[in-house]
């Protein structure tokens, strides 16, 4: 019996660390001997048995088995069950456990096997050397410089790790923009705004200059370039939701640059390109003061017009896949309204996270939009059609429901699911759900979650871990916003009617003009 | 029952580190807060269930049993049986792990024990920091390191 041992300090917290190793077909995004890497019988890959069938990077094929797996322990094996080398009888070990005075993680692999005689000391270098220390570097390597740096790892590393390379060399003109209008905090600064005088349709929006007091304490003034308009702009000039009292501003998502910072904010400083997607509203305006706690830095690579277009949409994703119902890889998910905003990102990264997700649209141009999203399947309309046609792919039905939709979508949504579903209602696109018998639910156990953005985004550390992992995602290819309409912001009442009308696809940006 | 965990990683072969730490009469010989030691009954210090019996140097008694020594796993496991600390059932394990990639020691030290609610928050801070970490650092000065 041979005895490999290998063993590193990796630099980097162990939840990092562990949230990579303990997934068992990440190799390919990490190991430098393995090409490819599918999950037997679309079993998740936290399944005990799971089997996960690897290419190599010289073209051969193994498989192995995973015997188990402990969160707590941070601890996994896994044996082989068919390779191109005689490792017989090979069962790995992987333990984890934490550098407490460094922050560091002590890594160690180790396996046995019983390789002929001959052959024994080429096969434990292979292993040791080729495998196991190769794959601990590259690891190492990859959680600080790789595409694949997750979010977890962005956001642990975001307060005082070492810059991150820009993606592009150039920067967006938005950033050389900077402009620093005023001394210090000093003075009140002229902006145009969309005000609503009252509660009502699209036309109780007008455009206005109106002043804007310098940051308080624990505030900033942003100069904003673009503003995001989203579909709960509409229910706060509506009065749907209690978000603006008139005379008020709407708007909940805007991108531009810190003008000045008020008293105690470290974390921002003037002329840094800043978006945010979040209350309170009144982000519908040039300039505007606001908590700093929830104004994120934007990467170099993102300009504002995508930021103001995706900071909301995908902060929403984000939550709704990991936090809400965290996707594994294997689920059946079926995202309604997959050509809008939300939905074209749910889709993207739902199925980049390795669901199956089933899109429905409600014609065939939005179809063709949600297929380009990577939906496995793609169905016009929500009536029976639809509910069929997911028990017909899925056998017993779906695992998680996304739904915007609302009252005219609850039952099917419902009956698309799967025993033990889930179903997520996130919005009412096609007005208020009202009362419901929850007693049919129970016939499948079902769960359903009603979940509201400004719980996952409450304070800084919410936010700026949504934020990460949102920017971690778009930088990893996982989900792209789609170029925005954007529209100068005297348009605002055209652009309500758009959204309103359920026309519009895609994101709508305004435009001030104040850079 | 509590449970404090501490490690780090000395900048020395496991080896060299392992016949600094395995001798169970030498804490005054590598760690800062040890005056002098002996072990009771003249009993060598790698018998087990030997007691080890050191002042501190701020003139605490404590007196230890060896419970295992494995020169295999590079182990060491021993109990309080008497200190001014107020802790029942401590038990603690140090132990000695090579990092293969770079040939330095991962060292993990490990207690679990009883206490007072109120004073269990204190304790840990106590033997994790002015024990644990204060021996660790003290080690890793000793091989070179910061």
């Amino acid at each position: 019996m041979a005895r490999v041992r290998e063993s590193a300090i990796v630099d980097a917290p162990i939840d990092e660390v562990w949230r990579w190793v303990r997934d068992f077909n990440s190799h390919r995004d990490w190991h430098p001997a393995i090409a490819d890497s599918e999950i037997e019988n679309g079993l998740p890959a936290d399944t005990v048995g799971a089997v996960r069938a690897f290419t190599l990077t010289d073209g051969g094929f193994l498989r192995e088995q995973l015997l188990s797996l402990d969160d707590e322990a941070h601890e996994l094996s896994y044996c082989l069950l068919d390779s191109p080398l005689p490792l017989h009888d090979y069962v790995a070990t992987i333990r984890l456990m934490p550098v407490t005075d460094s922050g560091a993680t002590f890594w160690q692999w180790e396996s046995e096997f019983s390789p002929p005689p001959d052959r024994a000391r080429e096969l434990m270098d292979l292993v040791g050397n080729g495998i196991y220390r190769a794959g601990m570097r590259s690891l190492e390597q990859h959680l600080r410089t790789g595409p694949g740096a997750g979010g977890v790892l962005r956001v642990a590393r975001a307060s005082d790790g070492p810059p991150r390379p820009a993606r592009t060399e150039q920067t967006p003109d938005m950033e050389k923009a900077a402009p620093i209008a005023t001394s210090g905090t000093g003075g009140i600064v002229k902006a145009r705004a969309v005000v609503m005088d009252r509660h009502g349709g699209p036309d109780v929006l007008s455009l206005r200059e109106i002043d804007v007091p310098p940051p308080g304490p624990g505030e900033v003034r942003i100069r904003q370039s673009h503003i995001g308009v989203n579909f709960i702009d509409v229910y706060s000039r509506t009065g749907y939701f209690d978000l603006v009292t008139p005379p008020g501003i709407p708007g909940m998502e805007a991108a531009g640059t810190v003008e000045s910072v008020g008293p105690g904010v470290g974390h921002l400083a003037p002329g840094d390109r800043v978006a945010y997607a979040c209350g309170p509203a009144g982000s519908y305006m040039s300039v505007r003061t606001m908590n700093a706690d929830l104004v994120v830095k934007t990467p170099d690579w993102l300009d504002a017009a995508h930021a103001a277009a995706g900071m909301l949409k995908g902060v929403a994703a984000g939550f709704l896949l990991h936090d809400v119902h965290p996707v594994r890889r294997g689920e059946w998910v079926v995202v309604h309204a997959a050509a809008g905003g939300v939905g074209t990102l749910l889709t993207q990264w739902a199925s980049a996270l390795g669901a199956r997700v089933i899109a429905t649209v409600s014609d065939l141009d939005k179809a063709r939009l949600a297929e380009a999203s990577g939906a496995h399947e793609v169905v016009i309309g929500r009536g029976q059609e639809f509910i069929e046609r997911v028990r017909q792919l899925t056998g017993g039905g779906a695992d998680v429901v996304y739904d915007a939709i609302g009252r005219d979508s609850f039952d099917a949504s419902i009956a698309a699911l799967a025993i033990r579903g889930h179903l997520v209602s996130f919005g009412q696109a096609s007005g208020d759900i009202r009362a419901r018998e929850i007693g049919p639910m129970a016939s499948k156990s079902l769960t359903l979650s009603r979940p509201n953005y400004g719980h996952y985004i409450a304070d800084r550390a919410m936010m700026t871990m949504q934020a990460e992992r949102l920017f971690a995602a778009l930088e990893q290819g996982l989900l792209t916003i789609p170029s925005p309409q954007i529209a100068p912001i005297e348009d605002v009442v055209r652009i309500h009617h758009a959204l309103e009308s359920g026309k519009s696809t895609g994101a709508i940006v305004l435009e001030t003009a104040s850079s | 029952m509590t449970r404090v965990y501490v490690s780090s990683v000395i900048p020395a072969p496991a080896a060299n580190v392992w016949r600094r730490v395995r001798d169970f009469n030498g804490l005054p010989e590598w760690t800062p807060f040890v005056a002098e030691s002996r072990i009771e009954q003249g009993l060598p210090s790698d018998k087990v269930g030997c007691i080890r019996n050191f002042t501190l140097t701020d003139g605490g008694k404590i007196r230890e049993q060896l419970l295992a020594l494995s020169d295999y796993d590079m182990s060491c496991t021993y109990s309080i049986l008497e200190s001014p600390m107020g802790v029942e059932n401590y038990v603690a394990k140090l132990s000695i792990t090579p990092v293969t990639d770079g040939n330095v020691t991962f060292a993990q030290w490990q207690a679990d024990f009883d206490c007072p609610p109120e004073r269990e928050q204190a304790l840990i801070d106590q033997i994790g920091r002015s024990v644990f970490q204060a021996a660790f650092d003290a080690l890793r000065q000793s091989f070179g390191g910061r």
